[in-house]
């Protein structure tokens, strides 16, 4: 059995060079001390310098195995073929990327699953982005639908503007129907609904820093934690803007609870749609500016913290493997999920034991789903851990499998059904869960359970603003506004 | 505010979920911090005790395969971990993993190995295997029928029934080789094919299931024989209920033949643990490596680890802490040209200083390698170069310890769970201790 197979790596410098011991086995160089630097995509290289990556493969298939893509898709080869083996064949001149790298969902669990640490993702996104590139026409329908899809951004301010009847227009049957079979999205879905309000109208009536900074001082005084300053630059990214803005609100109360004073700098969308759909040039740009801002306030003092974990993900993982610009590593080390930063800078538990939502409607019992970008940052059992000690609330983990929906991908008419296979086994599991309600972190993941189970999904944050600092509907939580 | 623990376990693999289990059992608080998959996907899901004793001669050839694995653990060298922790030890931890397990693995029942046919063909003498391959031991004298699948060239059924013959097998194998209804592709993954019978996907226009089409796919190449193994594909989610509609509709015993890497027992092992885990109350994080450590002054013991997240440093502490990391696929060990080194605490690793002396000329000889590995006390605490304890409070299990040679011995899920018992048993004692003392030291200071 292959259980005779003895690997063994090699922190050598050299990747390329074999040693002995690899001769003596027969196997390959493997190993982060080959030490793999983040390279520059665009616009100066052409060429994708992920060979150190490529090598580290010794082709156990482990990525195969969590890839929820190739568990339901015949048709896909998997990440294995994806990453290290296409970027092989594609160094032969004749060899054009295969054009089923557009079915990876970037989902990223291949990059957890891999115990050599090659760098799938980010092979996969950098595939795309010359798929798209060089092989996707531009005057394709293909082309302009995933465009319009990755830059949803553009759209929002326009449809925030008039929500209703945005709304309106979107859930009207014959406009889907259109959609579909003009554009290419599933008419199968519910377009996402748009806030009457953006957080940041909100936001700016609401004072802005301000009014946070003198609320977070009255709060410190109140912990008795004078002459201690604590702030972060909030990045809520586009959902929580313009379709969930409660989401937001929740985390500046909650922050606030705690003595932080807020800043919400300029922002642009984090390019997670965009990664996903090879649109590497619309990312890059989105990420300067972002970075540009974020590290503008991180000289300010402050940390950055995001409610959406695919955001997250991408300005600490995705942007510095994509893009060389100035602070990047800065941003990407200092940019936390919005409640893994209070648990541990704070005494998160400490101040949770003593709280209730006991008799908050639609708090009691929640089936929880760790979003794949949560769980590739460490924090699948977060939530659950978090909320354990509020009185009134239970959390039932709903396991590992992804949702299927990975952001753009399951409103794509021909990648819907393979979302909703993927999604079949958390659908299962949130109906066996002893809960009504779902509970995630992720805008498109939340769409997906409500879609496949018909729940309410509510996100953790706002679970925190009901125990910590109750109903906030005066716009300032419960605490009176001074 | 660092996130606090009692114990504190690094590395997600069986050694690492064993000894967060033992810890738990005992009434610690626990946290298991891994960075990536462990080697229970490669790993066949066969739980191997000990199938072979090491040789002392420099060409490789063991001893074996053995009948009894504990009674041969008094003949292994004095290093070897089992040593270290003891028979009675591995025995405890075997039923104590016995107990976690459920009655989803077989082999509790005796102390000898059972002789499972293994996808090559050979047959391989283990101490626990899960219930799918129940009905295709070796041991067994009814005739079997072995399926492989075209698109699946890891398992040739024609040619493991003709090898399981060769070594001499009580009874009579035949092998058919079929397409697997519902799969095109050549390299389609395991877990495809496991999807499908999960599901029992639509496979055909008339809307046959997968699970049936299959048993129609196969019914007409059985010859009278009792049993049909099938490569390990059989389901993840449900396999009890795969192997169960499989068997109706074919009226025979069905088993899998468990498989290389990747491998679906293997994963369904690991989803077993991570439920005990959940179920235990074990705090589970995965996907961030844990990178350093700070210890507090000179009194030897480690205050805190550092787990990093994409930069972000983020502490994790506890009273004790248990190293599960793997060997050198695990990326427990490591090596560079100069030397070679356990990662996270710098622990010492002893290896001949010319690394030439690190393998054997002979690839398939005794390498030194294989066995290379941090040296730990009766606790199962690290010692350095001199033989003193590396820190009071850290204590090592899995395949990070050296002195043996899982491959060459069969020994892997064996020693990891052993170690991991004991380590974790050993972690949670000295918490409570520590614990306690500071409860009585309260209780005597003066106010
Ligand atoms: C290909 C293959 C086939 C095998 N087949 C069998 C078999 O059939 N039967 C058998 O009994 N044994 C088999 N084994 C051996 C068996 O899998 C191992 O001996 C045993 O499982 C080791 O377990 P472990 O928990 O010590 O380490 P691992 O399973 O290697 O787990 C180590 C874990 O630690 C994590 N980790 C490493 N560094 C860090 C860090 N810095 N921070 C946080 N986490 C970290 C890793 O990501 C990994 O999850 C096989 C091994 C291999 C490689
Ligand atoms: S990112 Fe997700 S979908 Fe894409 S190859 Fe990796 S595991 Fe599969
Ligand atoms: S898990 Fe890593 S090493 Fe294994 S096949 Fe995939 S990329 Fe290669």
């Amino acid at each position: 059995m292959s259980d005779a197979d003895r690997s063994i790596d090699d922190r050598g410098t050299d990747a390329g060079d074999k040693t002995e011991l690899e001769r003596a086995g027969d196997v390959e160089t493997a190993g982060p001390g080959n030490d793999f630097d983040p390279v520059q995509v665009f616009p100066e290289s052409e060429e994708m310098d992920l060979r150190p990556g490529a090598d580290d493969c010794y082709k156990c298939s482990t990525c195969d195995t969590s890839c929820p893509v190739a568990e339901v898709d015949d048709e896909f080869p998997g990440p294995k073929f994806q990453g290290p083996e296409q970027w092989r064949l594609k160094r032969q001149e004749d060899h054009d990327i295969d054009e089923t790298v557009m079915k990876c969902s970037n989902c990223m669990r291949c990059d957890g699953a891999c115990p050599s640490d090659v760098p799938l993702s980010q092979m996969h996104n950098t595939a795309r982005g010359e798929y798209v590139q060089k092989e996707m026409s531009k005057l394709s329908v293909e082309y302009w639908r995933n465009r319009t899809l990755a830059n949803y951004r553009r759209l929002a301010p326009l449809a925030a503007t008039f929500p209703r009847t945005s709304n309106f227009v979107m859930g009207l049957g014959p406009v889907r129907w259109l959609g579909e079979k003009l554009f290419g999205v599933t008419s199968e879905r519910e377009f996402p609904e748009f806030a009457t309000e953006t957080f940041r109208a909100w936001w700016a009536k609401r004072g802005g820093t301000e009014t946070s900074r003198r609320r977070a001082k009255a709060a410190r005084a109140e912990r008795g934690e004078e002459g201690s300053e604590k702030r972060i630059a909030y990045f809520h990214g586009c959902y929580a803007n313009y379709n969930t803005p409660e989401v937001a609100k929740a985390l500046v109360r909650v922050y606030e609870h705690f003595g932080y004073e807020v800043m919400v700098p300029e922002q642009r969308c984090s390019g997670t749609p965009m990664f996903a759909n090879g649109m590497l040039e619309d990312a890059r740009r989105a990420a300067e500016t972002n970075v540009d801002e974020l590290a503008t306030a991180i000289e300010e003092g402050a940390d950055v913290v995001a409610s959406c974990s695919s955001c997250s993900m991408s300005l600490r993982q995705e942007y510095p493997e994509l893009f060389d610009l100035e602070g990047v590593d800065d941003v990407a080390a200092n940019t936390w999920d919005a409640v893994e930063y209070l648990q541990v800078h704070e005494d998160l538990t400490g101040e949770l034991e003593e709280t209730s939502v006991e008799g908050v409607a639609g708090m009691e019992d929640f089936a929880y789903h760790a979003p794949c970008h949560a769980r590739n940052q460490g924090l699948a059992g977060q939530t659950r851990e978090v909320l354990e000690p509020i009185d009134g609330v239970e959390v039932h983990d709903v396991g590992d499998s992804c949702s299927g929906i990975s952001g753009t991908y399951g409103w794509k008419e021909e990648h819907y059904d393979t979302s909703m296979k993927i999604g079949e086994e958390m659908f299962e599991h949130m109906e066996a869960a002893d809960a009504e309600a779902g509970l995630t972190e992720c805008p498109t993941c939340s769409m997906q359970m409500g879609h496949g189970t018909g729940y309410e999904i509510t996100h953790t944050l706002e679970v925190l603003e009901a125990a910590l600092v109750g109903d906030g509907s005066d716009g300032g939580g419960a605490r009176p506004d001074r | 505010m660092a996130i606090e623990d009692d114990v504190l376990v690094i590395g997600g693999g069986i050694a690492g979920a064993t000894a967060a289990l033992s810890a738990a059992d005992e009434g610690a608080d626990v946290r298991l911090v891994t960075h990536k998959e462990s080697t229970l996907r490669n790993a066949s899901g066969l739980i191997d005790v000990l199938g072979y004793l090491p040789s002392d001669d420099a060409d490789g050839a063991s001893e074996g395969p053995l009948v009894d694995p504990f009674a041969a653990i008094p003949d292994l060298p004095e290093t070897h971990p089992y040593r270290t922790v003891g028979v009675e030890a591995v025995r405890e931890a075997l039923s104590f993993f016995d107990g976690i397990l459920g009655d989803a693995y077989h082999g509790a029942h005796t102390d000898d190995n059972a002789l499972v046919p293994t996808q090559g063909g050979s047959v391989k003498p283990t101490a626990r295997y899960p219930r799918s391959s129940a009905a295709g031991l070796a041991s067994d004298p009814r005739d079997a029928l072995l399926v492989g699948f075209e698109t699946l060239p890891t398992f040739e059924g024609p040619l493991a029934a003709a090898h399981l013959e060769a070594a001499g097998v009580p009874f009579q194998a035949r092998g058919v080789t079929l397409s697997f209804p519902g799969i095109v592709r050549d390299d389609a993954k395991v877990t495809r094919y496991a999807h499908l019978l999960d599901q029992d996907e639509a496979v055909s226009r008339d809307g046959t299931g997968a699970r049936e089409a299959l048993a129609a796919a196969v019914q007409p190449h059985l010859e009278g024989e009792e049993r049909v193994g099938f490569p390990a594909v059989l389901g993840d989610e449900h396999p009890d209920e795969v192997r169960a509609a499989l068997e109706a509709h074919l009226g025979v015993d069905v088993f899998e033949v468990p498989m290389g890497p990747p491998s679906l027992p293997g994963l369904r092992l690991e989803d077993r643990l991570y439920a005990a885990l959940e179920a235990a109350g074990v705090e589970v994080r995965s996907g961030v490596p844990v990178v350093d450590y700070e210890s507090d002054g000179d009194d030897g013991r480690i205050d805190r680890v550092v787990v990093d997240r994409n930069g972000a440093e983020i502490p994790h502490r506890a009273d004790q802490y248990v190293l599960a990391t793997g060997g050198l696929v695990g990326k427990g060990v490591e090596s560079n040209r100069e030397r070679v080194i356990e990662p996270i605490f710098d622990c010492h690793v002893p290896h001949a200083t010319d690394r030439y002396d690190w393998f054997s000329e002979d690839a398939f000889g005794e390498h030194p390698f294989a066995r290379f590995g941090v040296v730990p006390d009766g606790e199962l605490r690290p010692r350095d170069g001199s033989g003193n304890v590396e820190f009071e409070n850290l204590r090592a299990a899995g395949a990070v310890l050296g002195g043996y040679d899982y491959a060459a011995e069969k020994s892997g899920a064996g020693v990891s769970i052993a170690t991991g018992y004991v380590a974790g048993r050993h972690a949670a004692a000295r918490s409570t201790d520590a614990r306690a003392r500071v409860a009585t030291n309260d209780e005597v200071t003066p106010q």
